[in-house]
């Protein structure tokens, strides 16, 4: 009984691909040229976000010519990409779907999504360069950008104001503030350092100056373990050391207990988090308020990016077409985006969606913060993020997630950890058939 | 003590029926010699298609990698045959022998346990003075009947700081060195109800008149348990071994279900999930064919390795 469960291991391992290459000769591999107008088509659309299906009824509502199918996925955002990328060979990908910017490369990479320039040309004009970076890549557009997350500094403003503290503006002044609320009571902390959240610590360094990827005529260069990347694994490790700050990873079931009961008294998040802080802190509506990232050098005001996604056509897509126009609606148009503002409480990607009304309202969560959507509109422009996300960072981000993870467990060295991300990667790159520079 | 082969034999029993109806009465002019061939088709072609194939596809696969062309994201991406490489890859990993190491410390831990709490707990039902057997059988039963990952958000409630009834507070459950314990105690909680059913069974599979004699001989309860029960079901003991040995090679679901609650568990921390990690996470399907078909070595290895040691304990009884 038990040994057929190990062979069904295998088996499925072998079996999900089985079928994948009996009908890869079957896909095409360019855009279908089948797209004309002879009657309704049916696209399918995957994508998490809640609330989404009422923004696609939307659309269907107005547009009975091209029907639009909403799929919920089960997996997590990286399963997804590889599933994407397993099922492209077998020619049964749905014809939209929403991938994480830094998985976006990996996709182009497998021949997993195609150039949409030609469908929408002025796509590029609605978008800031800082988001258009995310999906153009070799003077191509990839995806449509949903949303953009600059990091932000969540804290409890009735604990702060209690305890007579400052927002902290530097990261000195956070490790001072950290101390203080330690102090004050050792059960409570200013934050945690999560071992589970990769693009968080990405972010991170993204503020300090880090450059994980870049490239210059076709060749790649790798730098995970750069000078900013360090500084700012240094940083943390000591303050976890000294113990002001815990190591539990976000999203855990304890987590969200500590962000409850008070705890835990700030999280350096994203423009997102308003969306995810019912689900986490439900008791500590209206107690929150956000602040713009502590910096590195005073004035500074560079921040990072976590998460924030786009979507793209699929390669199987036979309506490429159809596709790009739902996407240019979805996310450029003022109809959609103050749906998704309202709805899924998204801070908009598109230049226009930036100044829509909606934005005057600050998400439920943030009731007494009225001014919230102004700040992230404010820190917005100085957000930055890498050059490129690599072709593989869904393995740099497991690296993350097992090397800072047991750092953190055995309280060994945070940069060491960086370390072997860098060489996993170049490691990956290289037995891939990349071009790195060294 | 034939009880525990009985479970593989519903199998059996339903694809028998299945060609009973496909077999009309009429036909029982078919000759003798092409009536059994018939009668195990379904078997034959249902595990050619759903286990042997996908078998023979993974030991493919697990020879070929990918490799990409041209262009800075290498837009051209194709197949290759990479020999011996994967399998090279994964056995110079530490990683690998890392998590082959877990999976046996968790084991060492675990296979014991089972073995000697089913054992207790046979026997004390067995015992005359036990009371209310048929309760306790059926509770200490059904932590079988509870799906793995279910038992591990459970028991994942009852060892996280802040939700614990049984002071994990005070007592970290995701140390480095509890861990172990913490999923090899799911993992024991989870079967030694199935273990104790099997020696159970083979306890009162047994002539009553042993202990008749023995009793008559001035043994006490303790000393019929001890020295009459416990040697009889020696066999079954063994079977009980080697189905905790296969289920630790298999350990899957509780450490999976652990890992988003702490740092203590990485995505390789056993085996399976270092294959499944590889496949189906960092996307290299060739590498966690390769690796899982290791791991079916290694467990074909654990079974004759059990079979033979169990088999050499059984005839150091006689």
């Amino acid at each position: 009984m038990k040994r057929r469960a190990l062979l069904s291991v295998a088996a499925s391992l072998g079996a999900s691909l089985a079928v994948g290459t009996l009908i890869s000769g079957c896909s095409t591999n360019s855009p279908s040229s089948s797209g004309g107008s002879s009657g309704p088509v049916d696209l399918t659309f995957v994508s998490w976000d809640p609330h989404m299906d009422s923004i696609v009824n939307i659309w269907n509502a107005a547009n009975p010519d091209i029907h639009v199918s909403l799929v919920v996925p089960s997996q997590g955002a990286d399963e997804l990409v590889t599933k994407f990328i397993t099922q492209n060979k077998a020619g049964a990908n749905p014809d939209i779907v929403k991938v994480e910017y830094q998985s976006l490369p990996a996709l182009i990479s497998n021949s997993v999504v195609v150039d949409i320039g030609g469908y929408v040309p002025d796509i590029a004009s609605k978008f800031d360069a800082s988001a258009l970076a995310q999906v153009k890549f070799e003077e191509k557009i990839y995806g449509v950008p949903q949303d953009f997350a600059p990091l932000v500094f969540f804290y409890r403003k009735d604990v702060l104001d209690s305890l007579g503290l400052k927002v902290p503006t530097s990261w000195d002044e956070y490790a001072q503030v950290a101390r203080a609320v330690n102090a004050a009571n050792p059960k409570q902390f200013l934050g945690t350092f999560s071992g589970g959240d990769p693009g968080w610590f990405a972010g991170l360094s993204q503020q300090a100056g880090a450059n994980w990827w870049s490239t210059k005529d076709g060749t790649w260069t790798v730098a995970v373990n750069d000078k900013a990347s360090t500084k700012v694994a240094d940083y943390w490790e000591g303050l976890v050391k000294e113990g002001v700050i815990k190591r539990d990873p976000f999203w855990s079931t304890q987590w969200s207990a500590e962000m409850n009961d008070g705890t835990l008294v700030g999280w350096i998040s994203a423009a997102w988090a308003p969306a995810q802080l019912p689900n986490i802190a439900a008791d500590t509506a209206g107690k929150w308020a956000a602040a713009p990232l502590p910096a590195w050098k005073a004035g500074d005001a560079t921040t990072g990016i976590w998460g924030g996604a786009a979507m793209a056509v699929t390669t199987n897509s036979k309506h490429p077409e159809q596709s790009a126009k739902f996407l240019d609606w979805l996310n450029t148009s003022e109809e959609a985006l103050a749906a998704q503002i309202k709805t899924i409480n998204i801070y908009p990607a598109a230049t226009k969606g930036r100044s829509l009304p909606e934005l005057d309202k600050p998400p439920v969560f943030m009731s007494n913060q009225p001014d919230y959507y102004k700040m992230i509109g404010q820190i917005a422009p100085s957000a930055r993020s890498f050059d490129i996300w690599g072709p593989n960072a869904t393995l740099t981000f497991g690296a993350y997630r097992d090397g800072f993870s047991t750092a953190l467990q055995n309280g060994t060295s945070l940069s060491a950890a960086l370390t072997s991300m860098q060489k996993t990667t170049v490691d990956d790159m290289t037995k891939l058939g990349f071009t790195l520079s060294k | 003590m034939t009880t525990a082969t009985e479970k593989p034999s519903t199998v059996l029993d339903s694809d028998r029926r299945t060609s009973n109806r496909l077999l009309p009465p009429k036909r029982k002019k078919l000759r003798s010699s092409a009536l059994p061939v018939f009668l195990v088709m379904p078997a034959v072609v249902l595990m050619a298609i759903i286990t042997v194939a996908p078998a023979i596809y993974a030991f493919v696969l697990s020879f070929m990698g990918r490799k990409v062309t041209g262009g800075l994201l290498g837009g051209g991406t194709q197949e290759i045959f990479v020999g011996l490489n994967n399998y090279v890859a994964a056995l110079t990993d530490s990683e690998f022998w890392a998590s082959i190491t877990r999976m046996l410390t968790v084991a060492v831990v675990g296979v014991p346990a089972t073995l000697i709490l089913a054992t207790v707990f046979a026997l004390c039902l067995d015992a005359k003075r036990a009371r209310l057997t048929g309760f306790t059988r059926i509770a200490i039963f059904i932590p079988y009947a509870v799906p793995g990952v279910v038992a591990s958000l459970l028991w994942g409630f009852l060892y996280m700081p802040a939700t614990s009834p049984i002071g994990g507070g005070v007592i970290d459950y995701f140390g480095s060195t509890t861990i172990f314990f913490s999923v090899a105690n799911i993992a024991v909680w989870g079967v030694v109800g199935f273990n104790m059913i099997i020696l159970y069974t083979a306890i009162r599979g047994l002539p009553a008149e042993l202990y008749d004699a023995a009793q008559l001989d001035g043994a006490s309860e303790l000393q019929i348990a001890l020295k009459i029960k416990l040697p009889l079901i020696r066999p079954a003991l063994v079977m009980c071994g080697l189905f905790s040995v296969l289920g630790a090679l298999q350990l899957f679901n509780e450490p999976t279900t652990l890992r988003p609650l702490a740092n203590a568990i990485t995505s390789s921390w056993v085996p399976l999930m270092k294959v499944y990690s590889d496949a189906f996470v960092t996307n290299n399907i060739y590498q966690g064919a390769a690796s899982a078909l290791l791991l079916v070595a290694l467990t074909v290895g654990a079974t004759v390795v059990v079979n033979a040691v169990g088999r050499r304990l059984g005839k150091a009884n006689k």
